[in-house]
């Protein structure tokens, strides 16, 4: 397969690479980009591990190939904390103990993150919901749920 | 008495926060994919769309052609090297790659090497396996029939029957039982559920020629264990392996055995000289690795018409798959399965189990347990409101009247474990206050009469955790000790390592908090690692929750060996002799004169530079750590449940959980283990089902057919706690992270059947799903 030159906005650098139609953006991220904190859970679209923002939307990147990314912006767990300051999602996570493992935590913070952007204020069922395509097999949630919760608060200050 | 440190210094009871955090919340953790090697290639593994069937041939020769492809390795190229089978972990062997003929759906059949994962796919298409398809065993209860398929051609007993174990006082129980003038008996099945953890398994194997080294980044919840198996069944020099378990994105005992894919991807790597990484995909995960319980039990209890027990008759038939590879740490064939007697003093009792090989993925493993009391104390739970049901009793009266009482510890069970401590009572006192229990019976008898299904579950469960101690407790013949190394260095920190591995539970906080809490050095100052065999003391690992129990010990120990260093050392800083020096957490000082005292750091740093004449240099100790017994924690469950009638919906309204498991590390991480165990509870009880159908094809494969608990399904948790310390445990600690997973299950069902009891139903089999509930109401007349 010819391979396709694409050009992604990643964390704010211009990056371009040479890449196969049918390379998954996630491996793109992973594999070419050397970013790993993105992760791969399942391959059906179910765990949310690998979800990352596109041009601001939460997307699974392991549905989408690298080629639909060409001439956007993609922000991944890597470019969360601005300037070495924690962002206040990430602060959360740890405050509340949001996460155990932390297989799922860069996915539930890029979830929770495109959350609060469309709604400041979740109430907790709101939560629950906005992060159900996220799946967490060592916390139970509730842990979670606060620390959306915290950031909401801090960020409104 | 615990002596409580300041928060600074962060000991026993704090809630520190964690302190693995701070890379994870990054997206800088370093989990086994994340491993990135210059020259490193990709395996993959060809698998059996069949359950049951004769290979006829193996056709490599399109995917070797293909660009990019490095090496295709079948059975019959691992037999050349002795390598096609390999042992379980429990007296079976299980083969790498098939030879002859498969015996499961997805089993592995060859493996595939290219420069890159795409073409390692593309390779794995182009194989082509001949199959001649063979009749095939799905159901236990048919393993045993005369016309049964034999599975395992290869074993000299032609028949599907594993084992038969037996334990307790048959003719006691029996006569028991005859005499009782109420009996129950409830036939159930634990359904074959997978711990499903977000990261698959997976592993980079890396020879290095020049060397002669193998170093291995493994997804393993016992690395040293590996490292050990590893040597003995390929003939390495074990100096020579290096096992390193990086970040482990869950395990839930999925990462105990050694699989297929392992043994592989180590044998490519020393074939190609280059470093090799296979990773499953969620269905391989899914499909073949560990699967825990496919227990099919009957428990029958003899009983007084007052409601006291007295006898307790187990029969189970257990479907271990197509090899007994049971990833378990007893000499037990059932494992811990003799505690079903759980929390209640029966005279006698006895329990019996069969296992047998059905064509489905091998195993069990123990899914947040220790091997089987999952399936024990849900089915003791489980007929306990059966016979409260029989009896028409109230099933907490039933339990008060029937719980071992707080004075009987140490408790010796008819079934031969001896109970550490416990208070029954307090804990199901504590859970029926906090749930507002007799609100709730009015409340269910009210609806009842409006015709709504309201349900109360109760599960009071009994856990038993902790393994050794090394005399009845081995995983292949390796003692289940544990162990901890600390250093101290000059400036008065720490590092310590253990024999476990973490997987999510919060080894490198809590550990630093033991050592916090017996040498007074602050959390801050201790660096806690884990997972690499050429740096840790060998351990047995992490599963079964006997991190506390075990290296939790082992550490505590190790920290009162330096203890008694530094002593010296501070008796001679401050010339005087170690009989008239106190401890308190961080410092020695002087008997009646608290000003003279001297500091964990400065006895630290003397270690290095200022010594009693005739004492070795250093302050570090080691402990292998050999626990007298297990720990039993244990708890009351209360859940209530309301079921639309119109679907078979169940809405989990509320769940209490009080939990005892001693004297507590970290109760923020306690109170995490719990929130987590309950929601994995939740979704066996409700959800999580690996089926087949009657040609072997497996039916949950995928995260869309093997459902698990989201945020959206999940209830908010209500806990609470009492507090029985262990009596020989040297901090008094239980291990509680398998309790949830162990005790919730019951209360779930419970609580379901509750909602219908009054319907006439004793019993729905798990996962209870909203068309199990809907057609049961349906026969019943009373769907909506």
């Amino acid at each position: 397969m010819a391979k396709q030159s694409i050009q992604v906005k990643v964390n704010g650098t211009e990056r371009e690479a040479t890449v196969e139609p049918r390379l998954l953006l996630v491996h793109f991220i992973r594999d070419v980009l050397r970013l790993t904190g993105t992760h791969v859970g399942c391959d059906t679209t179910n765990c949310g591990a690998c979800t990352v923002l596109l041009d601001g939307r939460a997307v699974k990147s392991c549905t989408m190939f690298a080629v639909q990314a060409d001439g956007r912006e993609l922000m991944t767990i890597e470019g969360v904390a601005l300037d070495g300051q924690l962002h206040p999602l990430q602060e959360g996570f740890k405050e509340e103990h949001g996460l155990q493992c932390g297989f799922c935590t860069p996915g539930m913070i890029m979830t929770s993150y495109a959350l609060l952007g469309k709604n400041p204020k979740p109430s907790e069922e709101e939560i629950r919901w906005g992060i159900s395509g996220n799946l967490c097999r060592c916390t139970g949630y509730q842990n979670i749920v606060k620390a959306v919760q915290y950031a909401a608060a801090k960020m409104a200050k | 008495m615990i002596h409580k440190t300041s928060s600074e210094v962060g000991g026993m009871g704090h809630s520190v926060k964690r302190k693995e955090d701070l890379r994870f919340i990054q997206g800088r953790g370093n989990y086994v994919d994340d491993v990135q090697l210059p020259n490193m290639v990709y395996g993959q593994v060809v698998r059996s769309p069949y359950a049951h069937a004769r290979i006829k041939g193996i056709n490599t020769e399109a995917a070797t052609k293909l660009k990019g492809v490095l090496a295709v390795i079948t059975g019959q190229d691992l037999e050349k090297a002795g390598l096609s089978w390999m042992p379980t972990l429990f007296h079976d062997k299980q083969m790498v790659l098939a030879t002859g003929k498969v015996l499961f759906q997805a089993q592995e059949v060859a493996f595939v090497v290219a420069e890159d994962r795409y073409t390692a796919a593309d390779a794995a298409e182009l194989i082509e396996v001949e199959y001649e398809e063979l009749p095939v065993l799905v159901d236990p209860h048919h393993a045993t029939d005369p016309d049964a398929p034999i599975i395992r051609e290869d074993r000299d007993e032609k028949s599907n029957h594993i084992f038969h174990w037996e334990v307790g006082d048959k003719q006691a129980t029996d006569k028991a039982i005859n005499d009782a003038p109420v009996k129950i008996k409830l036939s159930t099945a634990f359904q074959r559920c997978h711990p499903a953890p977000l990261e698959t398994c997976g592993c980079v194997a890396d020879f290095n020629p020049a060397t002669g080294r193998l170093t291995v980044w493994e997804t393993s919840q016992a690395p040293h264990a590996h490292r050990t198996l590893f040597a003995l069944v390929a003939g390495l020099s074990e100096n020579d392996i290096r096992i390193i378990s990086p970040d482990i994105g869950g395990g839930f005992g999925n990462k105990v055995p050694i699989y297929p894919g392992y043994v592989c991807a180590v044998v490519a790597s020393i074939t190609l000289k280059r470093p090799v990484k296979w990773i499953e995909t969620r269905s391989e995960n899914l499909q073949s690795t560990g699967f825990a319980r496919d227990y099919h039990m009957t428990a029958e209890i003899g009983a007084d018409r007052d409601g006291k027990v007295k006898a307790l008759r187990v029969g189970t038939l257990a479907d271990h798959g197509a090899f007994n590879a049971a990833a378990q740490p007893s000499k037990f064939p059932a494992g811990l399965f003799s505690i079903c007697t759980g929390s209640y003093d029966f005279q006698a009792s006895f329990c019996e189990v069969d296992g047998v090989y059905t064509n489905k993925a091998p195993g069990g493993i123990a899914y947040r347990c220790s091997f089987r009391v999952t399936e024990a104390a849900y089915l003791i739970e489980r007929a306990m409101d059966a016979l409260a049901d029989e009896l028409g009793m109230d099933a907490a009266e039933l339990r008060l009247k029937n719980f071992i009482p707080s004075d009987r510890f140490p408790y010796k069970s008819p079934l031969g474990f001896t109970y550490d401590s416990g208070d029954y009572k307090a804990a199901m006192n504590l859970a029926l206050e906090q749930a507002g229990y007799k609100d709730l019976l009015k409340e269910q008898a009210d609806k009842r009469k409006k015709g709504e299904l309201m349900g109360i579950g109760i599960s009071s469960f009994t856990e038993i955790v902790g393994a050794g101690p090394a005399h009845t407790y081995d995983i292949a013949g390796l003692k289940m000790f544990d162990s901890c190394e600390i250093r101290v260095h000059p400036t008065g920190k720490a590092t310590a390592r253990l024999g476990t591995k973490s997987q999510g539970q919060g080894h490198e906080t809590t550990f630093a908090q033991i050592i916090a809490q017996e040498l007074g050095i602050p959390v801050a100052g201790i660096t806690v690692e884990e997972g690499d065999t050429d740096t840790a003391p060998y351990g047995l690992g992490t599963y079964a929750s006997r991190s506390t129990p075990v290296a939790g010990a082992a550490t505590a120990v190790a920290a009162r060996k330096i203890r008694d260093k530094a002593k010296k050392i501070a008796a001679h800083l401050m010339e005087v002799s170690e009989e008239d020096l106190e401890w308190e957490p961080g410092k020695f000082y002087v008997k009646g004169a608290a000003d003279k005292a001297k500091t964990i750091q400065e006895i630290a740093f003397a270690a290095y530079t200022d010594l009693p004449p005739g004492l070795e240099p250093g302050l570090e100790a080691v402990d292998y750590y050999d626990p007298p017994n297990l720990t039993f924690p244990f708890g009351t469950y209360i859940c209530v449940v309301d079921i639309d009638k119109g679907t078979g919906e169940v809405k989990v309204r509320r769940f209490i959980a009080v939990d005892d498991c001693g004297n507590i590390i970290n109760p923020m991480i306690v109170e995490g283990q719990i929130h987590g165990g309950l929601t994995e509870g939740l979704g066996i009880a409700f959800m999580q089902e690996i089926g087949y159908d009657e040609s072997g094809n497996v039916q949950g494969g995928t995260f869309m057919d093997y459902l698990v608990p989201t945020a959206v399904e999940t209830p908010h948790w209500e806990t609470g706690k009492t507090c029985t310390p262990s009596p020989h445990h040297p901090l008094g600690a239980k291990g509680v992270g398998e309790s949830p997973n162990v005790g919730s299950p019951a209360a779930f069902v419970n609580a379901v059947v509750d909602a219908l009891s009054h319907l006439g139903v004793r019993n729905i089999d798990m996962p209870v799903t909203p068309w199990k509930i809907w057609r049961l109401l349906k026969e019943k007349g009373q769907a909506g």
